[in-house]
């Protein structure tokens, strides 16, 4: 729904999944900062949005035996997407999408290894809901703005992390170098700042790093779980050599068993404060808040860098110094992202409406369009831009389109007032305003009247409007220019 | 002048010059699934995550396979017997590739050992994108299948190529090309919230609306090209749905991908190459032994569901016009770690299969001696050392497969010192 102020719905859009008309008066009569500020400070709102779950005036979720999210992983999807609907915390919920997509940790791993009822747990339990720790995505969802320090320390024990990349099993007979090579590569700087030796030593600076299994009365019992636990008998006490200073020098000492742990948090630390992750962050976060068509300006990269640093890696400074930055409020940047396929379903739900509308509905079309939530497809995330688009991702997004506006036929069909409906061009103008994609030429929308006029002249009539109502919101939320952000 | 030769034997047998678009004249569909069904077909076989060869094709004669891989080793007894290479060393196939042995026994099986590049890079992405770029100096930038793809007769079909896998690759990256990604011809249909006329109206209005972004707006334009092919390929790609096989597939995606690719050759929709992966092999953990645990099941998965197509386009005559090509990104280090697992690694193995494919073993296998001295070891005798360029094995697929100019797609001439496995 567009608010009229391209600024705010530009922030929506990028902070949160777009706006339903509802979720709009939250902010009318707020200045840009005071909506910046209410989208960053979210603690301020409510973390109510579970509650809802199961009211009416609220999309529904699907239950196959008592609704699960905590230990069934299909209901764990449904209250994700149910999250990103109606929360009052959207930056939390983007964040959260953010930093799944950064860690790549997938269920299916998870899962072969502890089975479905301990993975599921792993990746979506909610502290109090089962006994044992939160799950991957809880911990991610809980520190989305944190300092990224303390997310990463918090993730490197996470036992869904600790399971997907064998952390486990990481000990000092036999290092493990799953991890120590993905936490360069991926979590924070990147190739070319480390040696394949440093990756071995990083190996062996984790071990130790493992799980304690605490089983249930019966493979069925949510009571199981597994949680970190630090194996000093397992840790290499011995000197690790690097190419780069962690803590003041480029050997990690010899260190008792008892104080083996200080070893991979001193490398994390090092590496979570290093300059280049926070360039390598600036520019994934460039991606995500300002642009995926234009390369990362190099000014915002050091800019955010040199913020990042200063913040002692506060996420929520870094988020609202881009928010309120030249770069992000530059109309330029304007829908100047390809929409993730969460981004683009929600959204949908968002503004076509979802009254008699599952989310459970949207999962099939979401793996069709190649993102199933909890299960990138491997460490590195999605591939992200142009690679959303395949022609098979395309028609899954088109064909949702149809699917949501076939549900909402009637509710879209009656959401005109009788004037209007007496014109054709009201008609679109006014989905137009619904459904906010990105700008249509001249020759797009005459199309898109076209397509009103055709098979019979314009009367509005009801049956007329039943046809062609959800027949252009179709084919809007299935245009090109809404597949942006 | 041999070139040219199969290069004009090449467009008569190809997906020619047209374009399908949704408009495209009935005739010209059929023209196209006549050619079709007489072309050659390349079936890329990506296994995703680093396949562990040396478990694969097990060197079950050196001591050192068994001592620094105590847990992990296919026992000696137990592995499938292909023989010996060029070098002496004996061979055999893990116990849970039947599948395999009997395309061997056929002589259709061609096996490359070592396959790789030098200074391989041991991170999945960067190691991934180098093997689609065909160029180890650069993981960005185009494939070489796009760039096959873009040197095709202009315009191209938007179905000479088919992605099975939902991902995409470096390797299918062209300039002019966007290769289809379609895991399920069931889903590849057209819905709408009407029916009938109005139906019709909505998607000839969709149609007209993705047509019209020009080259002014180059992103929206992407999104509606990728709107356009699926409107251009819908028919011909549902009518796979249709697909009876003679064969019953085992039922998990990669088998069921192999499924989708035999009945589009089989219904011959027009598509070359097709691209099919299956992944799991990242085996860091878990990967047990002959006897069972994570490795054997990969093993199963690939070794049945192979020989279930290889069967089904045999079935029907279709063998000779199709050859996989299968690699994956790295070796795994050769001592295992206290996982039952293995760490990155170096050189890899690659398969051929086809009926066009003259089958047996290429290339020599490491000594895994770590001394210091051993020149088929790397990295302190960690990983095994590549011996045949990846480059080499893809420049005999496209000069003596699909019958065009490897030097121009390389970018460089690695035509010699190939296995000569066609």
């Amino acid at each position: 729904m567009q608010s009229g102020n391209p600024l705010l719905d530009h922030l929506l859009r990028r902070a949160g999944f777009g706006a339903s008309a509802a979720d709009l008066q939250a902010f009318s009569g707020l200045s840009y900062s005071a909506a910046v500020d209410y989208f960053v400070d979210f603690e301020k709102q409510p973390d109510d949005v579970d509650s809802k779950i199961g009211l009416p005036d609220y999309v529904s979720v699907t239950t196959r035996g008592p609704f699960s999210p905590s230990t069934n992983i299909e209901d764990a999807r449904q209250r994700w997407l149910f999250r990103m609907v109606h929360t009052r915390r959207p930056l939390q919920e983007k964040m959260a999408l953010f930093w799944h997509n950064h860690f790549g940790v997938g269920y299916s791993k998870v899962a072969g290894a502890v089975g479905a009822l301990v993975g599921t747990k792993m990746m979506a339990n909610v502290a109090g809901e089962t006994p044992g720790p939160q799950g991957h995505y809880e911990l991610l969802r809980q520190m989305a703005v944190s300092k990224f320090r303390d997310l990463l320390i918090a993730v490197a024990q996470d036992p869904a992390m600790l399971v997907f990349l064998d952390g486990r099993t990481n000990t000092k007979a036999k290092p493990q170098e799953n991890f120590g090579r993905e936490v360069m590569e991926l979590f924070t700087w990147g190739l070319g700042h480390y040696t394949e030796n440093d990756v071995y030593a990083a190996a062996r600076v984790f071990t130790g790093w493992n799980l304690r299994n605490v089983p249930g009365a019966n493979g069925n019992d949510p009571a199981a779980y597994q949680e970190f636990i630090y194996n000093a008998a397992q840790h290499d006490t011995t000197a690790k050599t690097l190419t780069f200073s962690v803590a003041g020098s480029n050997t990690i000492p010899v260190r008792t068993a008892a104080a083996g742990i200080q070893d991979g948090i001193d490398l994390i630390t090092t590496l979570a404060n290093h300059p280049e992750t926070a360039r390598r962050l600036a520019r994934k976060l460039w991606n995500f808040f300002v642009s995926d068509l234009d390369a990362p300006d190099p000014a915002f990269v050091e800019a955010v860098a040199d913020v990042y640093v200063r913040a002692d890696t506060d996420m929520r400074a870094v988020l609202r110094y881009i928010l309120t930055s030249r770069w992000f409020t530059n109309p330029g940047n304007f829908n100047a992202r390809y929409a993730w396929p969460a981004e683009f379903v929600v959204r949908t739900i968002k503004e076509m409406g979802w009254t008699g509308f599952s989310v459970d509905s949207a999962r099939v079309p979401l793996t069709n369009m190649g993102q199933t939530l909890f299960e990138p497809p491997n460490v590195a995330g999605w591939q992200l831009g142009r690679a959303w688009f395949g022609t098979g991702a395309m028609l899954a997004r088109m064909n949702f389109a149809a699917t949501l506006a076939s549900n909402q036929k009637f509710n879209l069909a009656r959401s005109f007032s009788a004037t209007e409906r007496a014109q054709a061009d009201r008609v679109l103008n006014g989905m137009l305003q619904r459904l906010a994609a990105a700008p249509f030429a001249a020759n797009e929308t005459t199309e898109l009247l076209a397509y009103l006029n055709a098979g019979g002249a314009w009367t509005g009539s009801d049956a007329q409007m039943n046809a062609k109502a959800p027949g252009l919101a179709r084919l809007i939320a299935g245009s090109g220019e809404y597949q942006f952000v | 002048m041999a070139t040219k030769v199969t290069r004009r034997e090449f467009i008569r047998d190809g997906v020619a010059a047209f374009t399908l678009s949704f408009a495209a004249p009935a005739f010209l569909v059929d023209i196209a699934r006549a050619q079709g069904a007489v072309s050659r077909n390349l079936v890329v076989i990506y296994l995703a995550g680093g396949n562990d060869a040396l478990s694969t094709i097990v060197p079950y004669n050196d001591p050192f396979y068994y001592s620094r891989r105590p847990a992990i080793a296919v026992p000696a007894a137990q592995v499938l017997q292909i023989g010996t290479d060029g070098s002496g060393k004996a061979l055999g196939l893990h116990p849970r590739l039947t599948g395999l042995q009997t395309i061997f026994n056929q002589g259709k099986l061609a096996i490359i050992q070592r396959a790789g590049y030098q200074n391989s890079s041991r991170s999945h992405f960067q190691g991934t994108d180098i093997w689609g770029t065909a160029d180890p100096a650069s993981s960005a930038g185009t494939g070489w299948l796009g760039r096959y793809l873009d040197s095709l007769p202009s315009p191209i079909d938007p179905l000479a190529a088919w992605n099975t896998s939902g991902a995409t690759y470096r390797a299918l990256t062209g300039n002019s090309i966007s290769v289809p990604s379609i895991t399920d011809p069931r889903n590849y249909s057209f819905a709408s919230p009407n029916t009938g006329a109005e139906a019709i109206n909505e998607r000839n209005a969709a149609i007209r609306l993705a047509s019209l972004a020009g080259p002014e707006r180059p992103n929206l334009a992407f999104v509606n090209t990728s709107a356009m092919e699926a409107f251009a390929t819908l028919d011909r790609v549902g009518s796979v749905v249709s697909y009876q096989s003679t064969v019953t597939y085992p039922n998990n995606g990669f088998a069921q991908a192999l499924r989708t690719v035999a009945g589009s050759i089989s219904k011959g929709i027009g598509t070359r190459v097709y691209w099919v992966q299956t992944g799991g092999f990242d085996t860091h953990s878990g990967q047990g032994n002959a006897g069972g645990g994570g490795y054997a099941n990969l093993m199963s998965t690939l070794g049945d569901g192979i020989l279930a197509f290889y069967n089904d386009l045999q079935n029907q005559g279709l063998l000779n016009s199709t050859m996989m090509i299968q690699f994956s990104e790295f070796g795994r280090r050769i001592s295992e770690n206290g996982s039952q697992g293995t760490d990155h690694g170096a050189g890899g193995l690659m398969m051929a299969i086809g009926g066009g494919v003259r089958g047996g073993i290429y290339g020599s296998a490491a000594d895994l001696n770590p001394r210091p001295d051993n020149p088929t070891l790397e990295n302190a005798g960690g990983d095994v050392t590549y011996e045949t360029d990846f480059r080499s094995v893809y420049a005999k697929v496209l000069d003596g497969w699909l019958g065009t100019n490897s030097t121009a797609i390389l970018g460089g001439d690695f035509r010699a010192n190939g296995p000569a496995f066609i």
